[in-house]
C-alpha cells in the first residue's frame, strides 16, 4: 500500500523532520508563536527583515511531523523573499491547502513554492490542513506587524 | 418493553454501518454511535407530537409531554434515584458546571475541594476557576503507580477542611474504575459533598445512586447510545429541594413579581426554557435498547473485546502503553516516535477511527509527561476483526515511521 499521505510524508517531511532547516531560535526581535491546542503543535517564527527582505527565518517548537517539517521548508522557501513575495506565497500556500487555488494558479505557484508545493497532498486531509498551516500562520503575523 | 436484541448481531441495529460497512469505529469514549431506535424515536416525536411540553392543554401537548416524563422515569428508574432528583441538562459538562456554580457560594477561603490528576476537564476545571476567584484551594488524590486512584490515597489527601469531592468513576483516557464506595462512606462520615463523574460509566455497567450513596451524579446521553444534547444531573432530594438554580426564565418558577420569584420544586427549576423534547425522549429509548441488551451482556461482550485488544497489542513492539491490567474496553498508547496526530491520520486511511491528544484530560497528561496520546475506546457493536485491523495497522504504522529514524 503506498496511500497519498505516506507519499506525502515519505517525499519531503520526511528529510525536513529529520533533518530540520533553521531550527533554533536565533533572537531575532520580529517574532510570533503560535498554539494548537486540540494537538499541541507548538511553533515560533522569528524573522531577521532588511530593507523589506527575510533575510533569516528560523523555527522553533514541537509537534506532528506535518506541522515541524511545515515550518522547515517554509524558512527555506521564503528566505530571501522580499514581504511582498512571502506575504503572496503565504496567501498562495493557504489557498493550495483548502484546495481553492485553481489549477492556473498551481501551474503558476509550482516553481515559486519549492518544496512546500508537496503540502499540496494535505488539502485532501481537512483535519491536517491546520497542522501545515500553523508556522506559516506564525510568519503571516510577523510579516504583518512589520508592515 | 419490547423483545431482547441479540448482542452478537447487534451491528444490525445501528444504520451508520450500512452507510459505512468497513468502517472501524473505535471512538465510542468520545460519543457512541446511534441505534436505529434511538432515531426513530426522536422522529417520532417531530413527526407524530412534535409540540412544546408542559404549556400547551390540547392533547398532542399532553403526549409530548407524557413522553418527556415518562423518560424522566426510566432514567430514575436507570440509576434507581427518584424522578425529582433527575434533572435534564444539555450535556455531564453542563451538569457538572451547574453544580460547582450552585455550591460554591457555600465554600469559604481556606476551604478544600478534593479531586484527582484524572478527572475530565468538565470534573475540575469549574473548581479550578472557582477556586481563582473564592480564595478556596484545590487539591490532588495522589494516584499510585499504575495512576490509579487508591483509598489509601485518598485517605491521606483528606483535611479538616476538605468540604467537597469531584471525582470521576471511570477514567476517559485509562478506563480505570474508581473504588468509590468506601471513599463515599468516609466522605459522609466527614460531612464532605460527593460529586461523582459517571459519563463513562453508565454505558458500561449498572449503576445505583442510592447503593453508591454519592450527593450528586451526572452523565450524558450520547456516550450511553442516546442521543447529542441531553445530560443528567442527579441530585440527592435534599439538596435539589434546596439550592439556587444558576438559570432563570421560562417554566421553571410558579409565580414571578418585581419583587419576588417563587421556584418550581425540583427537578423543574432546574429545567429553564423549552428543553431538548426529542433528545430527552431519545435518551428513554436508549435505556430501553441497553435494558433489552442487558447489562451482563454488555459487560461480558466488552470484556470480551477488551482482553483480545490488550492480547494482541501486546505483541506488537515499538508501543508505549499507559493502562495494561484496565478496566474497561479502552486502550491508551502512543507509537514510539510518532506524533499522535500523524498515527491517526494513517488509521483513518484504513477507516479506522481513534482518538489522538489530550482527551480533554490535560492534567492526567502532563502527569504522564506526554504531549497525548492515542486512545482505542470500544463498544457493543466492535468485533474481533476491528481490533485485528487495528492491530496490523499498528504493526504498519510502526514498521512505516521507524524507518524515520
Amino acid at each position: 500500500m503506498n496511500s497519498d499521505i505516506e507519499r506525502l510524508y515519505r517525499e519531503v517531511m520526511k528529510d525536513h523532520y529529520t533533518n530540520p532547516r533553521n531550527k533554533g531560535l536565533m533572537g531575532y526581535k520580529e517574532s510570533s508563536h503560535k498554539f494548537n491546542p486540540s494537538c499541541g503543535d507548538d511553533i515560533t517564527i522569528e524573522a531577521n527583515i532588511e530593507n523589506g527582505v527575510l533575510k533569516n527565518v528560523c523555527h522553533s517548537g514541537q509537534g506532528c511531523l506535518i506541522c515541524c517539517s511545515s515550518a522547515s521548508v517554509m524558512c527555506e522557501v521564503l528566505e530571501g523573499k522580499t514581504i511582498e513575495e512571502a506575504s503572496e506565497l503565504i496567501r498562495v500556500f493557504f489557498e493550495m491547502l483548502m484546495g481553492s487555488l485553481s489549477d492556473a494558479d498551481l501551474t503558476k505557484y509550482e516553481d515559486a513554492l519549492e518544496e512546500a508545493f508537496v503540502y499540496q497532498g494535505v488539502s485532501k486531509y481537512p483535519a491536517r490542513i491546520k497542522c501545515a498551516a500553523l508556522p506559516w500562520k506564525a510568519l503571516e503575523e510577523v510579516v504583518l506587524n512589520h508592515k | 418493553m419490547e423483545n431482547k436484541i441479540d448482542i452478537q448481531n447487534i451491528k444490525g441495529e445501528f444504520d451508520i454501518f450500512k452507510n459505512h460497512p468497513t468502517l472501524c469505529y473505535m471512538d465510542s469514549g468520545a460519543t457512541s454511535l446511534k441505534p436505529r431506535c434511538v432515531l426513530d424515536k426522536m422522529n417520532e416525536y417531530y413527526n407524530m407530537y412534535g409540540v412544546n411540553i408542559h404549556r400547551g392543554v390540547y392533547e398532542l401537548s399532553f403526549k409530548a409531554s407524557n413522553e418527556f416524563d415518562i423518560a424522566r422515569s426510566k432514567v430514575a428508574k436507570f440509576i434507581n434515584a427518584k424522578e425529582n432528583e433527575v434533572v435534564f441538562t444539555k450535556n455531564v459538562s453542563e451538569a457538572l458546571n451547574e453544580i460547582c456554580l450552585m455550591l460554591v457560594d457555600d465554600l469559604k477561603e481556606d476551604d478544600i475541594v478534593l479531586t484527582t490528576e484524572l478527572e475530565h476537564h468538565s470534573s475540575v476545571l469549574p473548581w479550578i476557576h472557582a477556586s481563582k476567584k473564592k480564595n478556596f484551594k484545590v487539591d490532588y488524590i495522589e494516584l499510585d503507580e499504575n495512576n490509579r486512584i487508591t483509598f489509601d490515597n485518598f485517605k491521606k489527601a483528606l483535611k479538616e477542611n476538605t468540604k467537597v469531592l469531584a471525582i470521576t468513576l471511570v477514567s476517559n483516557v485509562l478506563g480505570y474504575v474508581t473504588d468509590i464506595k468506601p471513599i463515599i462512606e468516609e466522605c459522609k462520615k466527614r460531612g464532605i459533598i460527593t460529586i461523582v463523574d459517571g459519563a463513562q460509566a453508565v454505558q458500561h455497567f449498572k449503576i445505583d445512586v442510592k447503593e453508591i450513596d454519592m450527593d450528586f451524579f451526572a452523565f450524558s446521553g450520547h456516550k450511553m447510545f442516546g442521543p447529542t444534547g441531553v445530560g443528567v444531573m442527579y441530585g440527592k432530594e435534599k439538596y435539589l429541594k434546596q439550592l439556587d438554580p444558576v438559570y432563570y426564565g421560562g417554566d421553571m418558577m410558579d409565580t414571578a413579581s418585581k419583587e419576588e420569584i417563587l421556584l418550581k420544586d425540583t427537578p423543574h427549576r432546574y429545567e429553564v426554557g423549552t428543553p431538548a423534547i426529542a433528545e430527552v425522549i431519545g435518551l428513554g429509548e436508549a435505556i430501553d435498547f441497553i435494558e433489552r441488551i442487558g447489562f451482563i451482556n454488555i459487560q461480558k461482550k466488552e470484556n470480551e473485546l477488551r482482553d483480545y485488544l490488550f492480547n494482541e497489542i501486546k505483541k506488537v513492539d515499538g508501543l508505549t502503553i499507559y493502562n495494561l491490567g484496565t478496566d474497561s474496553p479502552i486502550l491508551c498508547f502512543n507509537i514510539n516516535y510518532c506524533h499522535p496526530h500523524d498515527a491517526i491520520t494513517m488509521y483513518d486511511e484504513d477507516e479506522i477511527c481513534l482518538r489522538a491528544g489530550h482527551h480533554c484530560a490535560e492534567l492526567l497528561s502532563k502527569h504522564l509527561k506526554v504531549n497525548g496520546t492515542l486512545r482505542a475506546s470500544l463498544s457493543i457493536y466492535n468485533t474481533k476483526d476491528d481490533i485485528d485491523r487495528f492491530v496490523k495497522k499498528t504493526k504498519y504504522i510502526v514498521d512505516f515511521f521507524k524507518d524515520f529514524f
